[in-house]
């Protein structure tokens, strides 16, 4: 880790007592933080908690209310994020910012661009380009369309491009959330080999392993304010999460035994293609009981969300069948298999979660709309459906200014309560979640995982797929891992170690080679 | 994975049943290729047309036998048909024979309209010529879409910009040069010109500064343009007595127009003809070879990461919606100074809606949108052209009106299919917001 050279260390950035309203909420309210030569500092905060405000306000992107910004001891007023690069400083968003049909090197270049006489001049862009990627370890290849990139290739083309323009302060919106396990790895190498050359980083996150992991230094933010500055000998992930929710955080999932019933859904050699017409899904059995969660482990990839949408009715099979309560359910409706009493929580929130540019209200009766309660021979009853919204809105602590808010407008965590809240009202039987806390803060995840307990001991079967293996294990009675679209093996959450379930998912088989 | 899983996924792939795009392409290919060599080859006339290169008396052309033809076409769409379904190894043949399929579509059309006519023969070197001078207004017109569009602004009011071109222009040619005087007229289309900027600059306004919905614009500007110049042409140009005048003159090529036979039909043209070519070249150069053309696609695309590199957003988009708009003020130009010397109420006559046919059918590329205007105007030639020759089916002759929509319905559904489909710039018709 590349600590501050020398002694005394030597700020690049200082951002003193910022302050930042939006209509109806201060984002940010008297932030100070220094970043100095060389060193990681690492924002963090819940969602929400103003980390992205303050930083689009040092790239340019927002301009403060009050308080100021200092680039290398000199006070700074950005107009756009033009003035931003041009003084060094750069930043890779937590939603790239790229352009899919261009070629990477075009978007390197797009806004500095490289040009002889009149004309653009790819070539000598290109040598630009790769003699960067050489020196910072960042393979890109310059004539590769971005769209057909991975998500962790993408990144690096977002760092390049910011290198491109010589930054030197790199600001680094949750880069770790759209990685893999492995990606996480690499990428944490790559920004020490930046700060190895001298550039200085402010890092954001909410994952506390990755703080402790590469922060040289920590600021802590909650509802806009800093509550506390750490360096990452000091703290710990409990003290971090204390500071960050700002009560006591429980770790650990809380949970009964399960009192399993009768089997709710089964599937029996489920066979699913993907969009390509692969078959990712290749023969899947499995028998959810009421009163348990059922863990899906896997690589990402390996036919979790086909077989997710296939069970929900939104993908055709290509073969076997769906079983709920007895009842063969394949290739029926989504409503026909929700009016049924099966909840999904999809695992792409923007696409399938919600409608994006409706309200609040209702995205909490997508499902119910065309109920008694909340129509009447084909007219909307605004009034009920508001009702329930704020019932629920206040049950499941969504952060709203009012339920008639356009979803679009909340945090992913918050727009995630919505879904969860409607998905987990009425009367259900069985409930398929998918990637429930991708990307959500630490209150977020607990308040999730409590309701999805909750669900279990009142008798709903649930059947949940996730990337994150802690969220499987520590929810889950049983664990299946998913192996090239078929179980792996089955275990008993309990009994189960990481061990055994990284090689069932690396390999297929708990004895590792085949 | 290893190769064999990867054999296995790719039979799996293909083995899919179902039928996509490029199987009902094939199977249209299909039923066609076995009604002309079932239906049409026995039936039609066996005695020899002749396509003629240059006008009479005596032209050069080429004889031809017009079954033969149409059995020769006939069998190639029955191959691509064939290919369509073939096995793996075989399919990369399909996709060429397609475009081959779908380029014989024409010469079928000119084999099957002389045949079936009373004429034994036809100037094909003139008819390509009239189909680029009618493809000079829509090639124009969807250059302007494709500026608009790929900076983001859904343009439907380049019919109305268009018109608004052709009437101002022409109005200030018959006030202040009597529709006399090349001096005046070369003002006017200069007129004609700006008047299209300072119509699309209302658009832009509409849309960038008032976020007002694109369609919305449009529709306002094509409304706008109408009223106005009918107006002016009732109150101003009438009232001038003058209904006709010069407009611009032919010139030929240095060297290529002394070419013998074609030369003097393909390179002698009109100078907005001529312009045309150079507005789409320039279009092309500027738009994927510069550093603002760049700019101005990345607005189209992703105005909001255009923004985090210090693009001006707003600014490349009044630049490239205003020079959409002086493009086609050259096209209303086209219509009254050049076309014809004279002004009538809405004389663009839908061209601004087949230029925007025109731009997604070339999948907003320079030279697609070219192709696509230049398909539209050898339909549009096509049709005059198949008046003139009086096409009957046994002994029925068939209505003028469906001679002229004929080869419209044709090109568009055969090419369509070769085509295939068509995505415009992503942020198109997105009002963009600054950050604050």
């Amino acid at each position: 880790m590349a600590q501050a050279s020398g002694g005394a260390a030597r700020p690049v950035l200082e951002v003193e007592g910022i302050t930042k309203a939006f209509p109806g909420v201060v984002a940010n309210d008297d932030v100070s933080l220094t970043l100095n030569q060389g060193e990681i500092h690492c924002l963090l905060g819940e969602n929400g908690a103003g980390k992205s405000t303050l930083v689009n306000m040092v790239f340019g992107l927002y301009r403060p209310d009050q308080g100021t910004i200092k680039v290398r001891g000199e006070e700074v007023h950005f107009e756009d994020s033009g003035d931003a690069i041009a003084r060094g400083i750069g930043m890779v968003h937590q939603h790239f910012q790229l352009i899919p049909v261009f070629t990477v090197a075009e978007n390197i270049i797009l806004g500095n661009e490289v040009t002889k006489g009149a004309f653009l001049d790819l070539d000598s862009a290109r040598r630009q380009i790769d003699s960067l990627a050489e020196r910072y370890g960042l393979a890109v290849d310059p004539d590769a369309t971005v769209g057909d990139l991975s998500v962790g290739e993408q990144q690096r083309v977002e760092l390049v491009k910011a290198l491109f323009r010589d930054a030197d302060i790199l600001i680094l919106d949750e880069p770790t959330a759209v990685l893999t396990p492995g990606e996480v790895d690499d990428f944490f190498g790559v920004v020490e080999s930046l700060t190895g050359q001298g550039k200085s980083i402010i890092f954001i996150t909410h994952k506390l392993r990755e703080v402790l992991a590469v922060a040289d230094r920590i600021t802590v933010l909650r509802a806009g304010r800093v509550v506390g500055t750490a360096t990452a000998e000091g703290a710990t992930q409990q003290s971090l999460a204390n500071l960050m929710v700002g009560r006591d955080v429980v770790f650990r999932v809380d949970k009964a035994e399960a009192d399993p019933g009768a089997p709710v859904l089964r599937t029996q050699g489920l066979r699913v293609a993907d969009d390509r017409g692969v078959e990712t899904v290749t023969g899947f059995d499995v028998e959810v009981k009421a009163g348990e969660i059922f863990g899906i482990a896997g690589v990402e990839g390996n036919g979790q969300r086909e077989l997710v949408e296939a069970v929900c009715g939104m993908r055709p099979t290509a073969g076997g069948r769906v079983e709920i309560l007895g009842q063969e359910t394949t290739d029926w409706s989504p409503r026909k298999i929700t009016e049924l009493g099966v909840a999904h929580v999809p695992e792409n929130r923007s696409k399938h979660g919600v409608v994006a540019q409706y309200t609040i209200a209702d995205n909490l009766v997508l499902n119910r709309y065309h109920h008694r309660k909340f129509s009447q021979r084909g007219v909307r009853n605004t009034a009920a459906i508001n009702a329930e919204a704020q019932e629920l809105v206040e049950q499941f602590d969504v952060r709203t200014p009012g339920v008639d808010a356009v979803i679009d407008t909340l945090s992913g965590g918050n727009q995630q309560k919505v879904i969860v809240a409607r998905e987990l009202t009425g009367d259900l039987k069985a409930l398929v979640v998918a990637q429930p806390t991708r990307g959500l803060d630490v209150g977020s995840i607990e308040f999730i995982h409590r309701k999805i307990i909750e669900l279990r001991d009142r008798g709903v079967a649930v059947l949940l797929v996730s990337a994150e293996l802690d969220e499987i294990m520590s929810l889950s009675d049983r664990i299946g891992v998913l192996y090239r679209g078929r179980l792996a093996g089955t275990v008993n959450a309990a009994d189960a170690t990481r061990e055994e379930l990284g090689l069932l998912m690396a390999t297929g088989s708990s004895e590792g080679q085949r | 994975m290893t190769t064999v899983e990867h054999a296995a996924g790719a039979t799996r792939a293909s083995g899919r049943i179902g039928l996509d795009r490029q199987s009902i392409t094939g199977l249209v290919f299909g039923v066609l290729g076995i009604a002309l060599l079932a239906g049409v080859a026995p039936a039609i006339s066996g005695t020899s047309r002749r396509f003629n290169f240059e006008p009479p008396p005596d032209p050069a052309g080429i004889g031809f036998h017009p079954p033969t033809w149409v059995i020769a076409i006939g069998v190639l769409f029955l191959l691509t048909a064939v290919l369509g379904f073939a096995p793996p190894e075989a399919r990369r043949w399909a996709t060429p024979a397609r475009l081959l399929s779908a380029l014989a579509v024409i010469p079928l059309l000119l084999v099957l309209s002389l045949a079936l006519s009373d004429n034994p023969s036809t100037n094909i070197v003139n008819l390509f010529n009239e189909s680029l001078v009618l493809a000079t207004p829509l090639a124009l017109g969807a250059t302007t879409g494709l500026w608009c569009e790929r900076s983001g602004i859904i343009n439907i009011g380049i019919e109305g910009t268009m018109l608004a071109g052709a009437g101002i222009g022409y109005m200030t040619y018959a006030t202040i040069g009597d529709a006399q005087s090349t001096g005046w007229l070369w003002f006017s289309i200069l007129i004609s010109v700006l008047a299209g900027g300072v119509v699309a600059a209302l658009l832009a306004v509409l849309s960038i500064r008032f976020g007002v919905n694109q369609i919305v614009g449009g529709v306002v500007i094509n409304l706008f343009a109408l009223g106005l110049t009918g107006f002016l042409r009732s109150e101003v140009i009438v009232k001038t007595g003058i209904t006709t005048g010069v407009g611009t003159s032919e010139f030929g090529l240095p060297l290529l127009s002394e070419i013998p036979v074609i030369g003097d039909q393909l390179f002698r043209g009109k100078p907005i003809y001529w312009m045309m070519y150079l507005v789409v070249i320039g279009t092309w150069l500027v738009m994927f070879r510069t550093p603002w053309g760049l700019r101005v696609r990345s607005c189209g695309e992703n105005p909001h990461a255009a923004e985090t590199l210090g693009v001006n957003v707003v600014r490349i988009r009044y630049q490239s919606v205003i020079l959409g708009g002086l493009i086609a003020g050259l096209a209303g130009a086209w219509f009254s100074m050049e076309s014809q010397t004279r002004f009538e109420d809405n004389m663009t006559n839908a061209a601004g809606f087949i230029a925007l046919a025109a731009l997604i059918f070339g999948k907003w590329t320079p030279w697609g949108a070219f192709g696509g205007a230049l398909l539209f105007g050898f339909s549009r030639a096509l049709g005059t052209r198949l008046q003139f020759l009086g096409v009957e089916v046994s002994g029925f002759e068939i209505p003028s009106e469906f001679l002229q929509a004929l080869p419209f319905i044709v090109t568009l559904v055969v090419v369509a299919g070769a085509v295939g489909r068509s995505i415009p710039p992503a942020a198109a018709g997105q009002p963009f917001q600054r950050s604050k």
